[in-house]
């Protein structure tokens, strides 16, 4: 079994539009999963008909009993997240959930209880299995959440038999990024020509190389700024990437967006083949 | 003085552009503006003063005293992190899954665990006469941001109007960036992607306490949704900027459009005194 994920570095390029068309090219041949936990939106085009929901629950969280406190202030001088008010009550929004509070208060008045931090989703659609995910707002443990997706997608896809996983990435090169990266066979990297689409498709790449991810490029809009567009194709060919397609700055894809269906099912010849032509260089880097 | 975040759920709605553009604009007075992006930080490459100053930032990682260490394993047992796994004749330390807690080094019964430091990124701080600008940059293949935007967040001096450019989504790296700042702006896009990322940002400066208003970018594309969803809930939209071909090339190239036409310096005044109308108001 093979595992794509699609990233940028930078967000808004395009990179929910390209899965949910590569997806619908596949004819529910791959099992998809929205790695953007904290503003998944590619089941806003593919458009479950039925979701199974389940609990997340990433980290745990600091109580302390007043009755049993006696304010000697110790947890408030050991915690380094500020987590603790002159009240003694633990702010949720900042305690990251170490438990070194819990150790070290000599009147055991601090308990540890596990937080849900989101929920998880199965869901079916036209298109196949998506597996997708909601963090709790504020909440920590992002590329926990990400890891227990991807894994879960691993394993639907061996029971039904499919042969590849594709991850809409999210955006960054943090926590949540690294984690959709883990075990990946290829990555696609969606730019765009604007200077900080090439910063950070650069430090997104690095973070590729680093995890020994092979990683190909697909610039979005690339008619915006022709010159910029040659400026990736310099640095591509210089780090020896392959760019695998281009597509031009079209209303079509908003109009698909606000539609809520995948670009490909807007039936626009140019596009479409396209965008095949990539899901086919995508494929076959796959091996 | 006004410490005004720019936020959003979704990314590349135009954060940066409305934080550089509003910075620009308030010119005639002292401004600093802060990029909290750090995982992909890009207002250097709009506001290109010279770099006067490149500060490491560091986050607290354990090390382990070999000589006194009786490989008991407590450490590995009490850190909530998994950073530590401790074998027969010796203690792995995983310190990029470390965030830097102490558990181990307070709680080790040998006392055999001390602090270094370790480098997750960089500060670097950009001075002009008007504007004092600074952003965080995480090292690539580092995890964890929230300790270095927390670190750029120290560099606020008082009793100036700061500007902060916060990371996309809702999450820890986010709510680093947005807590205890004075007003957020969230800046979206009139699409079913921007109103869904856009309820959940304000969701999160709801859980903040934090006053908010918005800024729609891209107004002549999508659908008017967003607008909806504003006026159901009392939100103001402060400012529209249009999609237009010529102000996207001047984004690609890294030309703040304040400094290019007269008409947007006004509309990011504008934008100024409609934040500090509503701030107040909502105080």
């Amino acid at each position: 079994m093979k595992t794509i994920t699609v990233i940028s570095g930078k967000g808004g390029t395009g990179k929910t539009s390209l899965v949910a068309s590569f997806v619908a090219l596949s004819g529910g041949e791959v099992v998809s999963v929205d790695g953007d936990v904290d503003a998944a939106n590619l089941s806003l085009l593919l458009k479950p008909f039925s979701t199974k929901e389940y609990k997340f629950s990433g980290s745990k969280e600091a109580f302390i009993d007043t009755e049993k406190c006696n304010r000697c202030d110790l947890c408030r001088e050991l915690c380094r997240f500020d987590a603790i008010t002159e009240g003694y009550c633990v702010e949720t929004i900042s305690c990251e959930g170490c438990s070194l509070c819990y150790y070290a208060c000599p009147r055991e008045a601090v308990k540890m209880e596990s937080r849900q931090s989101g929920n998880w989703y199965i869901s079916q659609t036209n298109y196949g299995t998506l597996i997708h995910a909601r963090l709790g707002i504020a909440e920590d443990n992002s590329g926990k959440l990400v890891t227990l997706i991807s894994k879960k997608a691993r394993e639907l896809a061996g029971k039904e038999n499919k042969d590849l996983v594709i991850i809409d990435g999210p955006p960054g090169i943090g926590c949540p990024v690294i984690a959709a990266l883990a075990g990946v066979d290829v990555a696609l990297v969606v730019t765009e020509p604007t200077l900080s689409g090439i910063h950070d498709m650069a430090r997104v790449l690095a973070v590729c190389k680093h995890f020994g991810v092979p990683a190909l490029v697909c610039i979005n809009r690339y008619d915006l700024d022709e010159g910029l567009s040659e400026d990736i194709d310099t640095f591509c060919c210089k780090n020896d990437i392959s760019i695998i397609g281009k597509l031009p700055l079209d209303n079509i894809f908003v109009k698909a967006v606000v539609s809520g269906i995948p670009v490909t099912e807007y039936g626009n010849k140019r596009i479409n083949k396209m965008i095949a032509t990539i899901w086919q260089k995508l494929l076959d880097a796959c091996g | 003085m006004i410490n005004l975040v720019v936020a959003s759920g979704k990314g590349g709605t135009g954060k940066t552009t409305v934080s550089v553009n509003l910075a620009l604009a308030l010119s005639e007075q002292k401004i600093q503006l802060l990029d909290c992006d750090v995982e992909e930080p890009n207002v250097h490459l709009f506001i290109k003063n010279k770099i006067k100053e490149s500060i490491p930032v560091s986050i607290p990682v354990p090390s382990i005293c070999m000589a006194t260490c009786s490989f008991c394993g407590y450490c590995a047992e009490v850190c909530a992190f998994n950073a530590l796994a401790v074998l027969a004749d010796q203690v792995l330390i995983y310190s990029e899954l470390c965030h830097g807690c102490g558990s181990c080094s307070y709680l080790c019964p040998e006392k055999a665990i001390t602090e270094e430091n370790r480098t997750i990124g960089t500060i670097e701080k950009a001075y002009s006469d008007s504007l004092y600008f600074a952003y965080g940059c995480l090292n690539p293949c580092e995890a964890m941001s929230p300790p270095l935007i927390n670190a750029v967040k120290k560099m606020v001096v008082p009793e100036v109007v700061t500007i902060i450019d916060a990371p996309p989504g809702t999450s820890c790296p986010a709510i680093a960036a947005v807590k205890g700042c004075d007003y957020c702006l969230l800046v979206t896009e009139p699409t079913p992607f921007g109103l869904h990322d856009l309820k959940l940002a304000y969701l999160m400066v709801c859980e903040l306490g934090i006053p908010a208003g918005v800024v729609i970018n891209r107004s002549n594309y999508g659908n008017n949704e967003v607008s909806g969803f504003c006026s159901d809930h009392n939100i103001p939209v402060l400012m529209e900027i249009p999609f237009d071909y010529h102000l996207a090339r001047l984004y690609a190239r890294g030309e703040p459009v304040v400094l290019h036409a007269p008409e947007w310096l006004n509309s990011f005044r504008n934008l100024y005194q409609a934040i500090i109308k509503d701030w107040k108001g909502q105080k």
